[in-house]
């Protein structure tokens, strides 16, 4: 099993390790909830240790209040500025869910690439609904919580919603439209690679300002590209890994570094590589 | 301004924003929203 697959399944262990949950169909209601956590984990999901940071977000800018969260956008500034993406790739566990989605065998198809625009305005109605959207007291709702999430109807939604008693007669219609969402999204995972983190996911829009800049980042050595293209070919996120290495849309999950035949692809902190024996693989290999 | 401190800097603005909210309580709130069952997360909201 790769490095990486290794550690999405510890990050989704860790971030819903709260297991007595499951059996209880309760949630955990310790210390640990006024905790961040810098992924998409739904907070109402029974072993969620932590809260998740849109949920956190919204709930606080739907409050009376209508107070922007410094303590969510400075921890998610401090991971975005750090790594960019980084924790998409390697800890996200709704990213995981999808990445084992998309190993079952079927047709791939490539992401329309207008799609992948979608998640910004979805960042942007995420911060604003809930301060303008408001009910007759003056209080907004989750409304990318409420509407969207996939990861709630999944995480919460299901176990809690299905398995409850109580709360079995008020499912009603707005369920059943996020149970279609999460439906539509798992079979959309089976072909495209991740789905929803390209598409709708605010978090990952927001992580994905920083990729550009970010403290650590890929870096090409240019000395040692031979311009073979496997790079380009093998990126999950079908990103053109020659011409921007740090695209938006990456999340760092280090295929590229790893099918590199000439290691000239790096993720650091810009420390540049030194010069390649000459006895390693030549181009011309390389090409073929 | 460089590329290479732009990301210092954000880090530094993140951390002074982190600690504002903290300072400002925002960990309760969060607490208390996450304690208890989201019912919109749920579909139910």
């Amino acid at each position: 099993m790769e490095k990486r697959r290794i550690v999405q399944l510890v990050s989704a262990l860790i971030n819903n390790a709260y297991f007595k949950g499951f059996a209880s169909l309760s949630i955990y209601q310790g210390q640990g909830k006024a905790v961040c956590v810098p992924v998409l984990n739904c907070y109402s999901c029974p072993g969620a240790l932590g809260s998740c940071p849109v949920g956190a977000m919204q709930s606080l800018l739907a409050s009376y209040k209508h107070r922007l969260s410094l303590y969510v956008i400075g921890l998610l500034t401090i991971v975005g500025a750090a790594s960019g993406r980084l924790v998409c790739g390697w800890l996200c566990p709704f990213g995981l869910i999808q990445e084992l989605l998309n190993r079952f065998p079927s047709p791939k198809i490539p992401l329309p690439g207008v799609l992948k625009h979608l998640k910004y305005l979805v960042l942007l109605l995420t911060l604003l609904l809930p301060v303008v959207w408001l009910n007759a007291a003056g209080l907004g709702s989750p409304y990318f919580c409420k509407f969207l999430c996939p990861a709630g109807t999944l995480e919460a939604g299901l176990p809690l919603g299905l398995l409850t008693p109580q709360l079995q007669p008020l499912l009603g219609s707005l369920f059943y439209w996020k149970l279609a969402i999460l439906i539509i999204f798992i079979v959309l995972s089976v072909m495209i690679f991740r789905p929803f983190c390209r598409v709708l996911c605010p978090l990952g829009a927001f992580y994905a300002l920083f990729n550009a800049f970010s403290l650590w980042r890929l870096e090409i050595a240019p000395e040692r590209c031979v311009s073979c293209g496997i790079c380009d070919n093998i990126c999950p996120m079908e990103i053109a890994v020659t011409q921007n290495p740090n695209d938006r849309e990456c999340i760092r999950c280090m295929r590229c570094i790893d099918q590199c035949p000439q290691k000239a692809i790096a993720f650091s902190r810009v420390i540049p590589l030194p010069a390649l024996p000459e006895r390693d693989l030549p181009a011309e290999e390389c090409k073929s | 301004m460089s590329k290479r401190s732009l990301p210092i800097l954000f880090i530094i603005l993140g951390c002074l924003l982190m600690g504002a909210g903290l300072w400002h309580g925002e960990a309760g709130e969060i607490m208390l929203k996450g304690i208890h069952v989201c019912l919109e997360c749920i579909g139910i909201g």
